[in-house]
């Protein structure tokens, strides 16, 4: 039988696994960018990009200082006895001292730090239940200086797949060199304020070499993705051919008065991660295999 | 080959750098972001000390993870943070503090770039997230201050040795790189919009 200790352990290996080795869509997607590149600055921020992304292997360290905001998708399975979230909260509470992550989560008016990445509803853990014998955890470490750049449209269904268009491209000018371009982009479609929102985030999660499988939400993915690449923001927004690495979209039908559309933008180092425990306790890393 | 300057870099340092060059630097760097800007301007509104002495001295917009061994402070990971956070701030800070160097990542906002140029300070661009490779040119931690602030937001007071890359983004004569690129995106953008089917 699974255990909290159990939980707790994969937590903390999983959390080790995320900020310290980028999965293999991501870290193939930047040494393509470093092959299309061909003047100095850009190939000079994806040569520190990549070094550091072999520093931080070999010395199993987090590849950036900020380990981000935990955020967790959970997936029970329909018999489940063990407190997955105290284990969680736990884990985390752990890795911050044991890999170790920056403590970043604080209050949000007195920006006090408790010093261990929990506080009230952090870690953000999203649930649902599957029909698998396993308990799978998935986790983003989310940055803040792409999150910041994330934006929310309410636009009217007069605006169209046109308005859509405008608000990414407007979104990602106004981000710049902030988020750590080349960036990955996850958008949300559709739905409600919050669940456009909570799309857009969900988007980040599907590898970088997958498109919808509906074919016109693809269509879109690939045209917006080739015409932001035209902009020459860059690495680091120094200049360059590559300024994202990917765009995903999910979407969700919505009321017939509204279209929402929402941008989370995440760094190049989109670090993701899952585990999966299964009732005998054993522990698989799908992300993190090899 | 690229330059490699020692901190504090002096009025004549920071005039002598053109924005473009890439550089190293050896000798103290301080860390402070956000609470490091808004603490030191509310102390010199209050006419109180702060802890460190930043004239002439080179600000690193970053918030580190610090291990502590024996009583002994190590850096983990040390990359730049967001430096376009402090754009309200900077030029009031260069103005009070001056500074001859700033270390950071995305490039800062028209009012610092015209402080600089004023006070004779630059805007060194370190890759973002590559926060592993930033921390093998710290050397030796000197200590903290301000840690109630948080681990991310005290001042670290940091050793640096063959610090960089670093790229002069933002130089002392009103050039910058993060305008130049602007200017070409402007360029740029009727090309992506067509590729959208967008006027």
């Amino acid at each position: 039988m699974v255990t909290e200790a159990d939980i707790q352990n994969a937590v903390v290996e999983l959390l080790r696994k995320t900020v310290v080795r980028l999965p293999s869509d991501v870290e193939q997607a930047l040494n393509k960018a470093y092959e299309t590149e061909t003047d100095e600055v850009p190939r000079m921020q994806l040569k520190a990009i990549l070094d550091n992304i072999d520093l931080a292997k070999k010395g199993n360290t987090p590849m950036c200082q900020d380990t981000g905001v935990t955020i967790f998708y959970v997936t029970l399975p329909k018999e489940c006895k063990v407190d997955v979230e105290k284990g969680i909260i736990e884990g985390v509470r752990r890795a911050t001292k044991e890999v170790p992550l920056r403590p970043n989560a604080v209050h949000p008016i007195t920006r006090k730090n408790p010093g261990d990445n929990v506080g009230d509803r952090m870690p953000y853990i999203n649930w649902k239940v599957g029909d698998k014998d396993y308990i799978e955890i998935t986790v983003m470490t989310k940055g803040a200086g792409s999150e910041n750049m994330s934006a929310l449209a309410m636009l009217t269904p007069s605006a169209g797949l046109k308005g859509i268009k405008e608000f990414a491209i407007s979104t990602l000018l106004r981000a710049g060199s902030n988020p750590c371009p080349p960036t990955i982009i996850g958008m949300g479609i559709g739905g409600s304020s919050d669940i456009c929102m909570k799309l857009a985030k969900e988007a980040l999660l599907r590898p970088l070499d997958q498109r919808h499988a509906d074919p016109e939400i693809a269509k879109l993915e690939t045209e917006l993705y080739e015409a932001i690449n035209m902009l020459g923001i860059g690495p680091m927004g120094l200049g360059g051919k590559t300024t994202m690495l990917g765009l995903n979209i999910e979407y969700a039908y919505c009321h017939t008065a509204s279209l929402p559309v929402a941008i989370n933008v995440q760094c190049w180092a989109g670090r993701r991660g899952n585990v999966r425990i299964y009732p005998d306790g054993k522990t698989t890393f799908p992300t993190h295999e090899g | 080959m690229p330059k490699r300057l020692k901190t504090p870099l002096s009025e004549e340092d920071a005039r002598g750098l053109r924005a473009g060059e890439t550089i190293y630097l050896d000798g103290v760097i301080y860390t402070g972001r956000d609470e490091v800007h808004i603490h030191a301007l509310e102390h010199l509104e209050h006419g109180k000390k702060i802890p460190v002495d930043f004239n002439r001295a080179t600000l690193f917009h970053c918030g580190p993870i610090m291990k502590k061994v024996d009583d002994k402070w190590f850096v983990v990971a040390a990359g730049p943070t967001t430096s376009s956070r402090m754009n309200s701030l900077e030029p009031q800070f260069i103005e009070q503090f001056r500074p001859g160097a700033i270390i950071g990542k995305g490039g800062m906002s028209q009012p610092t770039v015209d402080a600089m140029k004023k006070y004779g300070c630059v805007y060194l661009a370190i890759t973002g997230g590559a926060a592993v490779l930033a921390a093998k040119g710290i050397k030796n931690v000197q200590g903290v201050e301000w840690y109630e602030l948080g681990m991310p937001e005290a001042i670290w007071i940091m050793d640096a040795y063959n610090f960089g890359p670093l790229t002069v983004a933002i130089d002392a004569h009103g050039n910058s790189l993060y305008a130049d690129v602007g200017v070409k995106i402007k360029a740029n953008e009727p090309k992506a919009r067509e590729r959208l089917g967008l006027k």
